[in-house]
């Protein structure tokens, strides 16, 4: 874990005096909204439907037990007694108020923790795969390199007033659990010639105008990674478009100049830098690689974990579908879904957080992931402590065996709580589990990924959904676009769009029938959704959902 | 031709509190969208998106949303103003906490 420095202490202090005096300002009327706004959204501080929204960054998805505990002492003093897990691997408090906003960021600081630049045109929280440091099949630990770059891009000067927003996703497997496919830029680090570095992946995006990002270099190594980064924002800061905020992203650079014109640029930007990089980021890079070492592995038999798994049922279901395989064969990594069904998709209370927190620090190493799917990690388990752990998360409703199902959802706060939002989508992923819980039918439909965004700003990832969901407003009524067939791994995909829309209470029974068509249509149980939507296409799905359209056209 | 105007109600949020608030008649700010003042007349309407934006040590982010008249005042006429009134579906929190208020 990542331990501030003096320097990262003393500026967070410093930045949260500021922002402190600020606030005050503007409640005794010597600042205006517009003059504070910009102040508030670099310190992740939102006005949204019914109260403000802080935004706190939770880099790289990594949290210790303390800081875990922290998010629920906030949660719980000065919010609702819940926070809610994001897409980018962040935490949103939807209830705070303006005064007391000072106080809870100061309360993050206690453990290392801020908002700033969640919000704004600024280099946004960097995320990682959730399962960094522990996955079986990664290159290296993504995280170290993350760090750097949270303190490279924070408050840096050249990158404080630029066309748009800005998102990195770093991944150490070429399994790509980080969606690095659909970020401004995406990393996959790799070993060449006994050399680490990165492959770059430039100009992905969701949104209005979705698109996978492209290879900017098969290959930077880590001397020249940082220096190469910041030619490459720094390209985009100086061409990116600033006359229209929906053609600002990095993706409408690349897509109006060439991924080639954008490489040559990005070259000679580069050579123009790289002697102002002496080699500090390299030896920073070291001292932070330090504090990521791996824990010390404990020994031990795993024959209770065999016992438990072979005589009860519920946990061997849990196991099966909420466990995946360790660097060290007698660990484990736990996703802990929160996710039950009928449940708030990436809503913890606090009592949640807490005995996750002390699940961490007993069990797992002190140490607690974030994913972008918006579930909790314990990302070193002894296999011997799997048993008590789910006896635990049974007690307070966290055991819910459904990661990488159908109930396993995205979905962004929707018009329950956003004001960009123009539908529902909490509501209607909550209605879609719970149905499907009824029908008893999800892990017969195995590894399907539904994604709901309720606006076109795409917050919950439906263009990569294997059924992506949209939520619009339609002459003043919720209406529902589906797309199918995306994919937000190494074989990124944007989704097909089945046709017209389906009204509020008509979309769960079309993700239904996309659902019966699926099994229908499988050669076998082992081919998954997206498997068959590739082999038969979009015509049996649309012919379930339209009926009347195929009706009328024979 | 421009379009006929429809009725209007001024809504803010509330600077400290951060939540939903409606402009009345007698230059209050309601929690209650029933006790807003419904504005039929276009020239009025701008009249009192003035008076609210002069209060910005008040309020946030004032503008005029549709509405409609109903038996007990205003009532909205698109959902994205129903839930503002109300608050979010997943839980009872928001104004359905404190002063419930019956969904159309």
């Amino acid at each position: 874990m990542y331990r501030y420095s003096e320097f990262d202490t003393a500026f967070l202090a410093e930045r949260n005096k500021q922002f402190r005096a600020q606030v005050e300002r503007r409640i005794d009327g010597s600042l205006t909204e517009d003059e504070f706004k910009p102040l508030r959204l670099m310190n992740g501080l939102y006005l949204q439907l019914h109260a403000y929204m802080l935004r706190v960054a939770i880099p790289y998805g990594t949290l210790s037990s303390a800081q875990m505990r922290q998010l629920a002492l906030l949660a719980e003093k000065w919010d609702k007694g819940y926070g809610h897990f994001t897409t980018r691997q962040n935490i949103q408090y939807n209830w705070p108020k303006l005064k007391d906003v000072p106080d809870m960021l100061d309360a993050l600081a206690e453990v290392g923790m801020h908002a700033i630049q969640t919000s704004g045109n600024t280099i946004r929280n960097v995320t990682a795969d959730h399962f960094a440091g522990a996955a079986a099949d990664e290159v290296a630990d993504p995280r170290p390199y993350a760090e750097l770059l949270r303190q490279w891009s924070t408050d840096h000067p050249e990158f404080q007033f630029m066309p748009r927003k800005f998102k990195i996703a770093i991944t150490g497997s070429e399994n790509d659990r980080a969606v690095i496919k659909a970020h401004d830029i995406g990393l996959q680090l790799i070993e060449r010639d006994g050399v680490l570095g990165a492959r770059v992946i430039v100009g992905g995006g969701l949104g209005r105008t979705p698109m996978i990002g492209k290879e900017l270099s098969d290959f930077v190594a880590f001397d020249d990674l940082l220096a190469y980064l910041e030619a490459t924002v720094s390209v985009w800061n100086q061409i990116g478009r600033r006359d229209n905020k929906y053609k600002a992203r990095i993706k409408i650079t690349v897509h109006e100049n060439g991924i080639d014109t954008i490489r040559a640029k990005v070259n000679e930007r580069f050579l123009q830098i790289r002697p102002q990089f002496k080699g500090a980021d390299m030896a920073l890079l070291d001292e932070i690689k330090t504090h990521f070492a791996a824990p010390d592995f404990r020994q031990g038999s795993a024959a209770s974990f065999e016992s438990a798994y072979t005589n009860d049922p519920v946990f061997r279901s849990w196991v099966d579908t909420n466990i995946a395989p360790h660097k060290n064969a007698d660990h484990a990594i736990v996703t802990i879904s929160i996710k039950k069904h009928g449940a708030t998709p990436g809503d913890a209370t606090t009592e949640q957080m807490r005995v996750m927190a002390d699940l961490a620090e007993e069990f797992a190493y002190d140490e607690l992931r974030i994913s972008h799917e918006q579930n909790v990690i314990l990302p070193h388990v002894h296999k011997s402590d799997l048993p008590a752990i789910h006896a635990k998360l049974k007690e307070h409703e966290l055991a819910t065996a459904n990661i990488g199902l159908i109930s396993d959802i995205i979905a962004c706060p929707g018009m329950d709580y956003c004001a960009l939002a123009t539908a529902r989508s909490i509501p209607v992923a909550q209605e879609i589990a719970t149905r499907f819980d009824d029908l008893k039918l999800e892990h017969d439909i195995g590894n399907l990924k539904i994604k709901i965004s309720g606006c076109i700003n795409a917050c919950g990832h439906h263009h990569v959904g294997h059924i992506g969901i949209l939520g619009l407003d339609r002459a003043g009524v919720e209406n529902y676009q589906i797309t199918l067939g995306g994919d937000g791994t190494e074989t990124a995909a944007i989704g097909d769009r089945t046709g017209p829309g389906f009204a509020y209470d008509e979309i769960v029974p079309a993700v239904e029938r996309i659902v019966n068509t699926y099994l229908e249509q499988r050669d076998s149980a082992d081919e998954e959704f997206l498997q068959t939507y590739r082999r038969v296409g979009m015509a049996p799905f649309k012919a379930a959902l339209y009926p009347e359209a195929q009706a009328n056209a024979a | 031709m421009p379009r006929a105007f429809t009725p209007k109600v001024v809504t803010a949020n509330h600077l400290l509190e951060g939540d939903v608030i409606y402009l009345t008649e007698d230059d209050r700010w309601s929690r209650d969208l029933s006790e807003a003042e419904l504005i039929t007349d276009e020239a009025h309407a701008q009249v009192r998106l003035l008076d609210a934006e002069r209060q910005a040590n008040v309020i946030v982010g004032a503008y005029l949303a549709d509405a409609v008249a109903g038996e007990n005042g205003p009532e909205p006429s698109h959902f994205r103003e129903d839930f503002r009134r109300t608050g979010p579906s997943n839980y009872a929190h928001g104004k359905q906490e404190t002063s419930p208020q019956p969904r159309t």
